[in-house]
């Protein structure tokens, strides 16, 4: 026997492993301000994920092939630090970091104002931790927090938050166990004052039925997430 | 919370954070870091909202500079070539000053002897360009390098801050530390004096700019 689906992550009642209903976000705290060189940084833990992000710039892109006449670029770099995990990764760039690095950029740069700094570049840098699940989401929502803190001019934050399946049951916000042993991942990345979203991936299986509840799960997450964003930026902290 | 900020319209020294809604574009004129979408004035900064007359502005609070004509400011010489310096003024791009606006008459090719790199100058902005590129002077009026002293850097909005009320605050903090002390607009500051004196300004300097992070809702902390 053995397999995906074998492991029992929630329960008769609804509860999962961690005490948590379907609809639960593990708890989360941002600080801003943490990196006194930058122009602007964040701290997020979400559950055990602990991400710093700095933010400079806007500066001049280097090198000149890369400015853009029109409007600034957006350098995101995403990476996990070696400690971060059980298993020791690799320092420097890989693939999935390459892609995670990506897909941030496309999703900040439908927030940030851009075409205000052409031939500029401004540098993100999303360093993680400590990583449990979900450090993607993390990452980005921490990235949107650091931009606002560095006064770069944004139409919104974005707010990242993913769902899944455990046991056919559709929860939010994974932990590691229910990302690793889980039958579906749905991050999503959404703009709390339109409902855009901005940032969407899939891995998994979710009939449409499924797909619909994981994404009104993640929007009701992300306003509930939008809210401490705002707090910690109104008072340097929240939790 | 942007709902309830909002309730009651915009206030005066209320934190506004990016994509809050600040009410209908018909009350009031959009000024710095608020836009107009679909009929609402929509902030896109952090910071403390500012209510004059019928505009509506964000006063960030963490900014960059962005270099205007006629600004006074600290540059340091970051390269040159034979006829021109390239100065950094804490602008996203690096201001040229060339040979023809330098501090001293120079031959082509001997930049390096009039102003070498690492070197501190007092400057103006003479012309920025559509690109953002930016031209300085050091012809003018107490234009020159900078020999002594130490600079410091604060956020620029903060410069502003620093003189209101007629200078006063500046002006306290000179007689008080016995210092000579000349701010520039890129948030650049020149301290002359004493060691003790440049310490306490330096260190006087430093609240105000921590001061400004603590800001909570509706004043300071």
């Amino acid at each position: 026997m053995g397999g995906y689906g074998d492991i029992k992550m929630i329960d008769e009642n609804g509860l999962r492993m961690d005490g948590r209903s379907a609809t639960d976000v593990r708890p989360i705290t941002i600080e801003t301000g943490v990196v006194p060189v930058a122009d602007g940084s964040c701290r997020m833990t979400w559950g055990t994920n602990d991400v710093i992000v700095a933010v400079y710039g806007p500066m001049e892109a280097h090198p000149r092939k890369i400015q853009r006449q029109d409007r600034a670029v957006l350098d995101v770099r995403y990476n996990m630090a070696p400690f971060s995990t059980t298993d020791r990764i690799r320092p420097g760039f890989n693939r999935r970091s390459r892609e995670i690095s990506k897909v941030t950029a496309d999703a900040l740069a439908s927030v940030v104002l851009l075409e205000m700094y052409p031939r500029s570049k401004i540098r993100v840098e999303i360093e993680v931790i400590c990583a449990e699940a979900g450090t993607r989401c993390v990452g980005l929502t921490a990235a949107s927090v650091a931009l606002a803190d560095a006064g770069i001019p944004m139409t919104d934050m974005v707010v990242s938050v993913a769902s899944g399946k455990i046991n056919d049951v559709v929860v939010c916000d994974l932990n590691k166990e229910e990302d690793n042993y889980g039958e579906a991942d749905l991050p999503m990345g959404v703009l709390p004052n339109t409902g855009e979203i901005v940032f969407l991936q899939m891995d998994g299986d979710l009939s449409p039925e499924q797909f619909q509840t994981a994404w009104d799960y993640n929007v009701n997450a992300a306003m509930e997430v939008h809210k401490i964003m705002i707090e910690a930026l109104k008072n340097g902290g929240a939790k | 919370m942007s709902g309830k900020n909002n309730a009651g319209g915009p206030q005066d020294s209320q934190i506004v954070v990016p994509g809050e809604n600040l009410g209908l574009s018909e009350e009031f004129e959009a000024g710095h870091g608020v836009i107009i979408r679909n009929d609402n004035l929509m902030a896109t900064k952090n910071g403390k909202l500012k209510i004059n007359g019928k505009i509506i502005s964000i006063e960030p609070l963490h900014s960059q500079y962005v270099p205007r004509p006629s600004d006074l400011v600290i540059g340091f010489v970051e390269g040159c070539t034979n006829n021109i310096w390239f100065i950094d003024i804490g602008a996203p791009f690096n201001a040229i000053l060339p040979m023809s606006l330098g501090p001293s008459k120079a031959s082509f090719g001997s930049t390096r002897q009039v102003l070498d790199i690492g070197e501190a100058i007092l400057c103006r902005i003479q012309e920025v360009e559509e690109t953002h590129s930016s031209v300085v002077t050091m012809k003018g009026m107490g234009l020159r390098k900078i020999r002594s002293g130490s600079i410091d850097d604060i956020d620029p909005h903060l410069i502003v801050e620093l003189s209101r009320d007629g200078n006063n605050s500046l002006r306290n903090m000179k007689e008080a530390n016995d210092c000579r002390i000349i701010t520039a607009d890129n948030g650049r500051i020149w301290i002359d004096g004493e060691i003790d004196g440049i310490i306490s300004v330096r260190n006087d300097l430093n609240e105000i700019s921590i001061n400004s992070r603590l800001l909570k809702e509706g004043g300071v902390a």
